[in-house]
């Protein structure tokens, strides 16, 4: 190896750790109850608002789908309105309407250019839609078939076969069990009346949570706020999620299926949102797959012996105990060592966790890609409603970086020795001939 | 393709180009040529102290030849593989050790990698993407290993997704010597004959300063990143680029139909007719700008002509959409494609989409619908410019495909100047039935599946 002209160079820029950007937030309340976080910025033209309810696929109860039903026929009639109608009214002055929905949460959304006519137009459309959904019954009929067909490529599906059965094995009687998607006999099983109750009860101000973000003055995002929201009952905010025990001893489920390609995935349920070991857990994992090419997952299974395409691990954390999970995929005869090598990877990261170099290397990436975390109104908008959402503080990121300089190396091992016991993961393994581990086939 | 995820980047990217409505994207955007012949274009915008950093090379997989394809993208591969100053996997190490994120990406006329990072670091990586401009080191130990991770990432994208191999295969079909039918990815049987020398030659052929631009978006001052760029590229000598000899695709003549079987449970039609791009002097403009109109009719949100009337009103489809990329290096295709609704055959759903396309030979389209079209566009280069990666990468495509990127800024004058009857007569001029060409995929019978063949054809 030569002489580096590289280097000398990165020396002198490495000196200067960049502090996180302050980031105005202001807070209200509409009138009829809604939280509000807004954000202003006027270098754009363009405002963006996201309105998210507690109407997640973990308040399905015993009708698993309905949330994601209700969530997606918002827009297939609303008041007066039929699908076209309301379709034109967004799409007429070239505003954009997002929905979607998760375990926790379901979402609109609305990208307006900030002219105050055009944005006048959109935002009784979007009140009505959120609040006075139609529910029209062969709109129900039409989506209800989408999502049994769904459904049906899912089980054709390793990937989705795969993720599926590691939250069903992870969650056993908790909602996080069965996502968004729905299952079978729920999904042919709603009524209109049920997708009316669903949406009385969740869709409320009281459940909602609004961000917005853009080149609006605070006395226009006020006015703005309330026309948003102005249709919602007040209504009450969902009970809150049960949490998720850790099961009591570890388990290899094996799925056969007919592939080239070897899906492995494990993991445990750990992290809340305002889980007090978050940032150990998170810079800890950083190091050991959570940064792409210098994690260690990446770095001994596909840098230094090319056996897979894609590995990685990560914490998500949500309102009750979201996953840890760990997945790869590989050529069926590689499976047993690709996965053997992920859990060797991951007992010496619990036994010994991070190296001295290896932890600041992290700090040194997640604090110096924080301007990245929100250099776009429509990352901050996300953020915005992260934080409304799960009630975070205010300052959460004006003082993120801070907090990941604290972490220390005797933290994460403690947190990960507490919190992600290796002898009790769960691990999925879906292929052909399979033989990793002990387990059951199913 | 991609060395880490980005595979719908080509299909994401269909959603036209779009530029500044106000201020032309041209008041804030600067381009240099340095004396090796590398182009620098640079775009400011100040909102955020970060900068992407992307520099494009004019290659990916429609400059392949039979034998070779995944050539492009291998070599994508090994340009994280060290060079003579680096180790492999150095270069991704100093960059995430200043907090930046990078990848890279090929298409089949691009390939392009990027950084993106605080403002006051893109020194590092001017620096480092010169150095392996001209020093990447082939260990054949590195490209044994990473030639196994494409081969993983094939499994991944394509073999074990019977909706990728379809699209893989129709075009392949659709196009019979064009190199539009290589795959970005390469054939299996290509990948398992691919050689270290492979792709060091293609390296030594395709990557020099005169065959580059680099596309820098963000937090800086245009004149700085000149200089950078003139100290770290502008010492590089240019090398002698022999342009690709592209066979053309021959006449298409009739129809062409094939069909795949796979784990799948609801059956998936693709269907493409045989349309121009852009040509980089815009003399097709008028029809090219039309397509694109057209394709926004059929598939430009909620209230358009597919959801209306295929999804919603007869519902012979779960999904359905239309796309037509008008900045292409080479002629593609204009594409429908849908999953059929449980009880509708696939060729139910193509005679319905026929049927769209004949109303719009027939009948004049609405002001109205147009009106709709046209705010969209306006509307949406705007939000565009919320993204600097996504300025950087709208530049950077046009650049590598031989266009002006100030076409970015006539964008939305071209798409307000489309009328009516430019539709119409696009349609009638492109949409014929001896350039069609139709990919069904089906699901896999315990039998041969032959129930399903028969109900093809009988409808056909």
């Amino acid at each position: 190896m030569k002489q580096s002209l590289i280097k000398p160079l990165l020396a002198l820029l490495l000196l200067a750790p960049l502090a996180a950007q302050a980031m105005k937030i202001e807070t209200w309340r509409t009138d009829n109850g809604v939280r509000v976080l807004f954000v202003e910025a006027h270098e754009l033209p363009i405002v963006d608002a996201r309105l998210t309810f507690r109407a997640g696929s973990a308040r399905d109860g015993q009708q698993h789908g309905i949330s994601s039903l209700v969530n997606g026929l918002l827009v297939e009639g609303a008041g007066e309105l039929n699908a076209e109608q309301i379709a034109l009214g967004f799409e007429s002055t070239g505003a954009e309407l997002g929905k979607g929905s998760l375990r926790d949460m379901a979402w609109l959304s609305l990208r307006s250019l900030s002219d105050p006519d055009l944005r006048a137009q959109t935002a009784d459309l979007f009140a009505t839609v959120a609040a006075r959904p139609g529910f029209p019954p062969d709109a129900i009929e039409r989506d209800r078939k989408a999502m049994l067909a769904g459904l049906a490529q899912r089980r054709n599906d390793i990937g989705s076969v795969t993720e599926d059965a590691f939250f069903a094995a992870l969650y056993p009687e908790h909602p996080y069990a069965i996502g968004p998607q729905g299952r079978e006999e729920d999904l042919k099983a709603i009524t209109r009346r049920d997708l009316q109750l669903f949406h009385q009860r969740y869709y409320v101000a009281a459940n909602a949570t609004l961000a917005l973000v853009g080149d609006l003055t605070p006395e226009q995002a006020r006015d703005y706020a309330n026309a948003l929201t102005r249709h919602l009952e007040p209504g009450l905010p969902a009970e809150p999620l049960p949490p998720a025990a850790l099961p009591d001893a570890g388990k290899t489920l094996h799925i056969p299926f007919k592939t080239t390609q070897t899906h492995v995935i494990q993991g445990l349920p750990v992290m809340t949102r305002k889980d007090p070991d978050y940032f150990p857990l998170y810079v800890g994992n950083h190091v050991l797959g959570g940064s792409g090419f210098s994690s260690r997952l990446m770095q001994t299974i596909r840098e230094d012996r090319g056996l897979v395409y894609s590995v990685y691990s990560y914490f998500m954390p949500m309102e009750s105990n979201g996953p840890f999970r760990m997945a790869l995929q590989t050529r069926n005869d590689q499976a047993a060592e690709a996965a053997g090598l992920m859990q060797q990877q991951l007992e010496a990261f619990i036994a010994d966790g991070p190296t001295g170099k290896e932890l600041e290397h992290a700090k040194k990436n997640i604090t110096g890609g924080f301007p990245l975390k929100i250099d776009s109104n429509r990352k901050i908008v996300e953020y915005l409603a992260l934080i409304g959402f799960y009630d975070l503080p205010l300052d959460y990121l004006d003082r993120f970086n801070e907090r990941v300089m604290a972490v220390t190396r005797e933290q994460i091992r403690d947190a990960f020795r507490r919190r992600v016991p290796a002898d009790r993961l769960i691990r999925v393994v879906v292929g052909e001939d399979i033989r990793i581990g002990g387990g059951q086939k199913r | 393709m991609t060395r880490f995820l980005l595979f719908a980047l080509a299909l994401a990217l269909v959603p036209p180009l779009q530029a500044k409505s106000d201020r032309g994207l041209i008041d804030s955007t600067f381009e240099k040529t340095l004396s090796n012949g590398m182009k620098v274009i640079v775009r400011e915008d100040h909102r955020a102290p970060v900068v992407v950093s992307q520099v494009w090379y004019r290659i990916g997989s429609n400059y392949e030849h039979d034998g070779i394809s995944g050539v492009s993208h291998t070599l994508e591969h090994m340009m994280f593989k060290g060079t003579r100053d680096l180790k492999p996997g150095e270069f991704s190490e100093i960059i995430a050790a200043n907090g930046g994120s990078e990848n890279a990406f090929t298409s089949s006329d691009f390939t392009a990698y990027f950084q993106r990072i605080a403002s006051d670091r893109l020194e590092i990586c001017l620096k480092l993407e010169a150095d392996r401009m001209r020093n990447v080191v082939f260990l054949p130990e590195e490209f044994a290993k990473e030639v196994e991770v494409v081969k993983e990432e094939r499994r991944w994208r394509v073999d074990n997704k019977p909706k990728s191999k379809l699209w893989e295969q129709f075009s392949a079909t659709a196009f019979m010597t064009s190199p539009q039918r290589i795959p970005t990815i390469g054939w299996r049987s290509d990948l398992d004959e691919l050689t270290v020398q492979d792709a060091e030659d293609w390296y030594r052929m395709w990557y020099a300063p005169n065959n580059a631009t680099l596309v820098v978006v963000g937090d800086v001052d245009a004149d700085e990143v000149f200089r950078l760029a003139e100290t770290y590229f502008g010492k590089l000598e240019p090398s002698v680029i022999k342009p690709p000899r592209t066979r053309k695709e021959i006449a298409q003549e009739g129809e062409r139909r094939i069909e795949l079987y796979g784990q799948t449970a609801n059956p998936y039609l693709v269907m493409g007719y045989k349309v121009p791009s852009l040509k980089p002097d815009l003399s097709n403009r008028k029809d090219a700008f039309a397509l694109d109109v057209l394709s926004a009719l059929l598939d430009g949100g909620n209230s358009a002509r597919i959801s209306r009337n295929i999804l919603r009103g007869k519902e012979l489809a779960v999904e359905a959409g239309a796309s037509y990329d008008a900045f292409s290096r080479l002629d593609g295709l204009f594409i429908l494609a849908g999953t059929p609704s449980k009880g509708v055959t696939p060729v139910q759903l193509k005679q319905a989409l026929i049927a769209e396309i004949d109303d719009l030979k027939r009948n004049p389209v609405s002001r109205q619908e147009l009106d709709r079209v046209k705010a969209q566009v306006i509307a949406s280069k705007v939000f565009d410019q919320d993204s600097s990666f996504n300025m950087g990468m709208q530049i950077g495509m046009l650049d590598s495909m031989g266009y002006d990127w100030r076409l970015l800024d006539q964008y939305v004058e071209e798409i307000r100047a489309v009328t009516a009857a430019d539709v119409q007569r696009v349609a009638k001029r492109y949409f014929l039935p001896q350039t069609l060409t139709v990919a069904v995929l089906y699901p896999e019978q315990e039998t041969d599946g032959r129930d399903n063949r028969q109900m093809a054809e009988a409808g056909q």
